[in-house]
């Protein structure tokens, strides 16, 4: 018992091991402001799969990045681009959307595998790709979150109001001559960019605990335009950082921590949503009418 | 008698091989309540998509102001038929009605007080104000009608589409949104163009009806279009309109229905 104890939890030298990891820290802190962004439209839009669509093909672009040695974050990019264009230009209903993501989703995952396999390399550093890690992120690799993770968040501030009108009210959206179709491609690269730089920290396999798990906590128990966003990237940071801190003096990998963090938000928040709901509902009745 | 707002001119449109109409003339005139009828599959919505410059046509021409349609004109309003499934559900009334107000323009919604009192004056011209701030998946069919209502109004247009804004609401609430619709036209002067399977609801408030049918098609007052005679002409085959309790029933229309394919045109 003690011994699973102290793998999980170890904070030991805990000062020494932050000062070394404080990268780490800062990329999950960028990373949730993206992902916890971009994971309002990702509900919004029902998306949810085709997250995790994206982030398979994600990971056979990392897996082949790392084999070629083009790198995996270049790698990640590409194959996330590639797949959100996919999913974006062929699915446009919800239907298809599914399909295109279902029939993609196993073929990303084994030309990841068949890539690692050929792989020489490390074993850990194949199976991070997969279910995160938490290695030191090194400046360069710091660098390129934040590029990545900035890009998708000004995309979103540049086109919120556009944004949201397509993806809450497509029909009316697209009577008032909203590009329905074009901003639609616009967020799948969005969303593609996202999705590489979550992998690089929680892996191919959980990227939905931080691109769907906050939104969706957020929107049980607010519909404010204010407050959904901004709850969604306090959520998805609290699980990054919370989960990276964690993580630091263990042996076992940070995504379980992430998840952990993620999914206990989700759930305190649907405990307190429905409860909210019960009271505006009594509240409310009364004075509405037809 | 002033400029028409929406003039359609030898309009003839096309679903394929398929002609749903051909030689359809129409003009709208500010303030003019204009009722679409038909079956299922007769190219109501698509007229509605042709006007709004989703669906091309295949010969003729709709000028809206004066000038060739054109995708998004602002000055169109558009309210669409109240659905359980939007995503719309997730957020609350004001924030349905703000997306009409300035969800065309880039950038963030900044909160300022010209915004808020625009979008507490259209609440408020709908009736909606007390019910704002509530999510509008908790909301009835007819509250949520009336915020479309408000978001089309948002626009300030001087003509306004309605596909089938009535479906699924019941009786009372039928009558509630089709009057505030009536109000407004008559109190801010815009055309109404008002696609429906049951022309019961607005039968009082419409100047002129447009009955579509088997490709071809017939335009006048209620009292001229809706007999048996023009309707079994339309549907070549013997058609009886009994008119009780100043309510309509058509009853022996064939149903053209293809409505499978017009629904893929509908939503390309």
């Amino acid at each position: 018992m003690t011994d699973w104890w102290t793998q999980l939890f170890d904070f030991s030298d805990y000062g020494a091991l932050l000062a070394l990891l404080h990268n780490s820290i800062l990329a999950g802190a960028v990373l949730g402001i993206a992902g916890g962004l971009i994971g309002v439209f990702v509900m919004t839009r029902d998306l949810a799969f085709a997250v995790h669509g994206i982030s398979e093909l994600s990971f056979a672009g990392a897996a082949a990045g790392l084999l070629f040695g083009i790198g995996v974050v270049e790698g990640s990019i590409l194959g996330s681009l590639i797949a959100a264009v996919i999913i974006g230009l062929l699915g446009a209903r919800a239907r298809e959307r599914n399909s295109i993501t279902a029939v993609l989703m196993p073929f990303g995952l084994g030309l990841g595998i068949l890539c690692l396999a050929l792989y020489p390399g490390r074993a850990s550093t194949k199976f991070g790709l997969l279910t995160g890690q938490i290695v030191a992120v090194d400046d360069p690799k710091l660098g390129a979150l934040a590029v990545v993770s900035g890009v998708v968040v000004l995309g979103l501030l540049i086109m919120w109001r556009p944004l949201s009108f397509a993806s809450l009210d497509p029909e009316v959206a697209a009577a008032r001559g909203i590009p329905v179709r074009g901003l639609s491609i616009v967020f799948m690269l969005l969303l593609g960019l996202a999705v590489a730089a979550s992998i690089q920290i929680v892996g191919a396999l959980l990227v939905l605990s931080i691109l769907v798990t906050p939104a969706a906590a957020a929107l049980r128990i607010s519909s404010s335009p204010l407050w959904v966003p901004i709850l969604s990237m306090a959520f998805a940071t609290v699980s990054l950082v919370g989960g990276i801190m964690l993580a630091l003096g263990s042996s076992v990998p940070i995504s379980p921590y992430v998840t952990t963090i993620s999914f206990l938000i989700y759930v305190v928040c649907r405990l307190a949503g429905r409860r909210m709901r019960v009271r505006r509902t009594l509240g409310t009745r009364e004075v509405v009418t037809v | 008698m002033s400029e028409p707002v929406l003039s359609v001119r030898d309009a003839q449109l096309t679903l394929g091989s398929r002609t749903l109409w051909s030689g359809l003339d129409l003009d709208i005139r500010p303030g003019e309540f204009v009722a679409v009828l038909g079956a299922n599959g007769s190219g109501k919505t698509s007229l509605l998509k042709a006007i709004l410059g989703q669906h091309p046509l295949a010969s003729g021409e709709i000028r809206f102001e004066g000038a060739p349609v054109h995708r998004g004109d602002r000055r169109i309003g558009y309210i669409p038929q109240q659905r359980g499934q939007d995503p719309a559900m997730l957020i609350r009334g004001r924030d349905l009605v703000a997306l009409g107000v300035d969800g065309h323009r880039f950038g963030l919604p900044l909160p300022t007080r010209e915004r808020k009192e625009r979008i507490d004056s259209l609440l408020d011209a709908v009736g909606a104000s007390h019910y704002s701030r509530v999510p509008v998946a908790m909301l009835s069919g007819g509250e949520q009608q009336r915020l479309r209502v408000g978001q089309a109004l948002a626009g300030d247009p001087t003509l306004v589409l309605c596909d089938e804004p009535l479906g699924s609401l019941d009786l009372r609430a039928q009558r509630v949104v089709s009057e505030l619709i009536d109000r407004h036209r008559r109190e801010r002067g815009f055309g109404v163009l008002f696609v429906t399977h049951d022309v019961n609801p607005v039968l009082g408030m419409v100047d002129r009806v447009l009955y579509l049918a088997g490709g071809r098609f017939r335009i006048g007052t209620p009292d001229e279009v809706l007999t048996s005679e023009v309707l079994s002409e339309l549907y070549q085959a013997p058609v009886d309109v009994i008119r009780s309790h100043g309510r309509v029933v058509i009853v022996g229309a064939p149903d053209t229905s293809h409505h499978h394919h017009e629904h893929e045109a509908v939503h390309p």
